[in-house]
């Protein structure tokens, strides 16, 4: 069987593609399948690229006609249609077009939007699993203050006063603590 | 200790479920504040990066190599992506970007690739819940060095929409031959499709592979932990390898001839031929190690030769010295191939 390219050399690859519902067969040469890149690992990253563009670029029921007629140039600039990214000069519509984030401030510019997008992308919208460090361990001192005015509502209640000071104390530390942290 | 996996390469064919399970991989994307991503910065800004990813990642020093990618040959490049320790995506306009490899090579990280910081894991056979202790410890110990880009609601901040959350991809690659013969692939990666994972052909497009390699990986990064996600694959690569054997057993009972005729076959033109393009090589490698697995092949074989070949027959390993042409390429893969045989 010869090559359905070039139709010179002996067809080594045959590959199936299925295009709107219809199987397709093609047999390609070693050098031409090489050439169509028809043994790419990747192919299929290409094409979530292209996807998000279009849903991004479908802007969720945003009427871009509608929006120009009904809007002066004023309006327009202030809508978040036109907010460009104080972090990387990104604009919404380069994010629609590329389908990539600028940087991670592009997340809360565009935050609005985000629901809708993750929603489809994930069926979700919250994140769930692990943190970082610094959020782990915010986490692990309100475990810890909780514990201990647990305890010291106990010292109060048995009159332990002396007891009862000394967690206030070690609260208030770590209160502290956390505030810096969290200003780092 | 990052490194603990040194008792055995992720490059054979020795890890559990191996029958089936060629590798497991896991990769985390992660970027850093202050920092524009790669899609958006400059040559000085990719490389103010690399300098304070150095500088504070000073700990990677011991067990991993650092490269600048431009500094690597465009085939040296072509190399570490056919064994899979670096993206395609790593491949192209190399400029800031680098690699830091671990000695042991299970493990690399790659810098500005389509994120800051792509961490990834690759060993043999299925070993999930082994490669995530030890890429979470990894993740870890750089977390309490350079600050994340992480939000409360979206988790980890990446450049593509689709990696938000976790970050995580998980995916194993597997070998399905008796599912592609019988025919029953189809349906079963269809199926897999409705559990939010991805399947695809490792070489060749669509739903078909050449070597019948799949790789099947998580899609969803947002809403499920690094746990229910990794469960969720494992629970279902079992099944999967579970049909596989199943269709090994039936087949074998039911064609046993034909199917011994075939690898024996098979393993005589990977044996004695002069010419061997890289698809009809992995199409009889395929069958050859199919014919291990089920005692089918009348040679005695080391188990390696399988993921040890599937990377060595490719165009960038044969070709180091960049001065083969295709013939010339298919020659010394048929001689590589008889040789290892
Ligand atoms: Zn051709
Ligand atoms: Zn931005």
């Amino acid at each position: 069987m010869l090559c359905d390219n070039c139709h010179q050399n002996e067809a080594a690859v045959h590959l199936t593609r299925i295009i709107n519902g219809k199987k397709e067969e093609i047999h390609l040469c070693e050098e031409c399948a090489k050439d169509n890149a028809k043994l790419n690992t990747d192919q299929n990253d290409l094409s979530v690229q292209s996807l998000l563009a279009g849903i991004l670029n479908n802007n969720f029921g945003f009427d871009q006609t509608k929006f120009y007629q009904q809007n002066t140039l004023e309006d327009r600039q202030s809508s978040s249609e036109f907010e460009v990214c104080p972090g990387c000069g990104l604009s919404y519509q380069e994010f629609a077009s590329k389908g990539l984030f600028g940087c991670s401030q592009c997340f809360n510019t565009f935050s609005e939007r985000l629901d809708n997008l993750f929603k489809r992308i994930h069926g979700n919208v919250r994140h769930s699993g692990k943190k970082v460090h610094y959020l782990k361990q915010q986490e692990a001192t309100v475990i810890e203050i909780n514990d201990l005015k647990a305890a010291m509502e106990k010292a109060v209640a048995v009159e332990n006063f002396e007891k009862a000071a000394e967690l206030r104390d070690k609260i208030h530390a770590l209160q502290k603590n956390m505030e810096a942290d969290g200003n780092d | 200790m990052i490194n603990n996996l040194s008792d055995q390469d992720w490059l054979n064919d020795s890890g559990p479920e191996k029958d089936v399970i060629l590798s497991s991989r896991i990769r985390l994307a992660r970027n850093f504040n202050d920092f524009k991503f790669p899609n958006q910065s400059s040559k000085d800004e990719k490389d103010a990066l690399l300098s304070e990813m150095c500088s504070k990642l000073d700990f990677l020093a011991a067990d991993y190599k650092f490269t600048l990618m431009e500094e690597l040959t465009e085939n040296e490049r072509n190399i570490l992506q056919e064994e899979h320790l670096i993206s395609k995506e790593h491949l192209l306009s190399p400029a800031g970007k680098a690699l830091f490899l671990n000695n042991d090579q299970h493990i690399s990280l790659m810098v500005n690739e389509e994120d800051h910081l792509r961490i990834q894991i690759l060993h043999a056979g299925l070993s999930f819940e082994h490669l995530w202790e030890i890429i979470d410890q990894l993740d870890d110990q750089i977390d309490a060095r350079l600050q994340y880009a992480f939000s409360e609601k979206w988790g980890y901040l990446t450049s593509c929409p689709t990696n938000v959350g976790t970050g995580i991809r998980v995916s194993a690659m597997c070998h399905l031959p008796a599912l592609s013969i019988s025919g029953r692939i189809d349906n079963i990666l269809g199926t897999v499709g409705k559990f939010g994972l991805t399947v695809r052909g490792v070489y060749g497009e669509g739903s078909g592979s050449v070597g019948e390699i799949f790789q099947i990986s998580n899609q969803i990064t947002l809403g499920h932990s690094e746990h229910e996600i990794i469960e969720n694959l494992t629970a279902i690569i079992i099944q999967i390898i579970n049909e596989e054997r199943k269709s090994r057993e039936y087949l074998v009972r039911n064609n046993f001839l034909e199917l011994k005729d075939n690898v024996n076959r098979s393993y005589g033109i990977l044996k004695y031929a002069y010419q061997l393009s890289e698809t009809e090589a992995l199409k009889y490698l395929s069958r050859v190690k199919f014919g291990l697995d089920c005692n089918l092949l009348a040679e005695k074989l080391d188990n390696n030769f399988f993921s040890e070949l599937l990377f060595k027959i490719r165009p960038a390993h044969l070709n180091y010295n960049n001065d083969l042409n295709q013939n010339n390429l298919n020659k010394k893969r048929a001689e590589l191939i008889r040789n290892k045989l």
